[in-house]
């Protein structure tokens, strides 16, 4: 597997990212569907200015992507397709490693007819 | 070490696992063919499965369901597309309801697994494909979005905001 080199510095990006309540919830609102800059800076008693340096900083983090269609700017939780495809055959793989390992433990006992008694570890 | 190759194909969206065995083929292939065997490791330590159905002949059912640590059950089904002991084994693998009927809403993956000699044991390799992007996506909206809106909720809660 390929293990980026600056794990450390996304973690950061991404705590930082969720150490503000407006963040967090503009991250919840988004997980409920697209919403455009000019929406949420009408949710927040702040500026317009000031919610979409919000969005950038999630934008930073990957928690969110941001979109221009027409006049608006749209922002989703949605990382891109190729993202989302190696995310979902992670999910599989950890699935399935965890399944390989267990057999394996199983076919490392001996095989017995009921299951009261395990073989000890030999001394 | 246990699982010696990973694949993903992110075009295809296929995963590939090659795991080799100190074990006869026949003996792997009782871990997928006795439904009591099979329990103990389908599901994780702390969602352990029960099968109710195992019909391993092709068009067969698998019904099972996995219980949670505070006694929630999660349903599950195969249908069986191949089978040719003790070598492979073709299935799709879904979620299902309460009653044990597919549910629609959920991912479905297709699995082909092989096993071959190797070495004095044996080789398993086993394929897990999402059917389509939509099947795919639906695995990431049950897994992520989930594991976000709770570890969000959890930072409100730390922080006692929100």
């Amino acid at each position: 597997m390929v293990v980026g080199t600056s794990d450390d510095e996304v973690v950061d990006e991404l705590l930082h990212a969720l150490a503000d309540a407006t963040r967090r919830d503009i991250v919840r609102r988004c997980l409920e569907g697209e919403s455009s800059v000019s929406r949420l800076a009408d949710a927040y008693p702040m500026s317009f200015a000031a919610v979409q340096k919000h969005v950038a900083v999630l934008e930073r983090s990957g928690l969110v992507v941001k979109q221009r269609r027409g006049r608006e700017q749209l922002v989703r939780t949605e990382p891109d397709a190729v993202g989302r495809a190696r995310q979902a055959l992670e999910q599989l793989e950890a699935i399935w490693r965890g399944r390989a390992e267990r057999m394996s433990e199983l076919l490392a006992q001996v095989p017995e007819q009921g299951t009261q008694s395990r073989k000890e570890p030999g001394r | 070490m246990t699982v010696t190759s990973v694949e993903k194909d992110l075009d295809n969206l296929t995963m590939t696992l090659v795991a080799d065995f100190a074990a006869s083929a026949e003996r792997v292939w009782e871990l997928w063919a006795d439904p009591r065997q099979l329990e103990r490791w389908w599901g994780p330590p702390t969602h352990p499965a029960t099968f109710e159905q195992h019909d391993l002949t092709p068009g067969g059912e698998v019904r099972y369901f996995m219980t949670g640590p505070e006694g929630d059950r999660y349903h599950g089904w195969w249908r069986i597309v191949a089978v040719q002991p003790p070598r492979s084994l073709e299935f799709s693998d879904g979620f299902a309801d309460e009653e044990g009927r597919p549910n629609p809403e959920m991912p479905v993956t297709s699995v082909a697994m092989r096993l071959s000699d190797r070495d004095g044991g044996t080789r398993m390799e086993l394929r897990s494909t999402f059917a389509s992007r939509e099947q795919m996506e639906k695995l990431l909206e049950m897994g992520m979005d989930q594991g976000l809106r709770e570890a969000v909720g959890q930072i409100d809660a730390l922080l006692g905001e929100g």
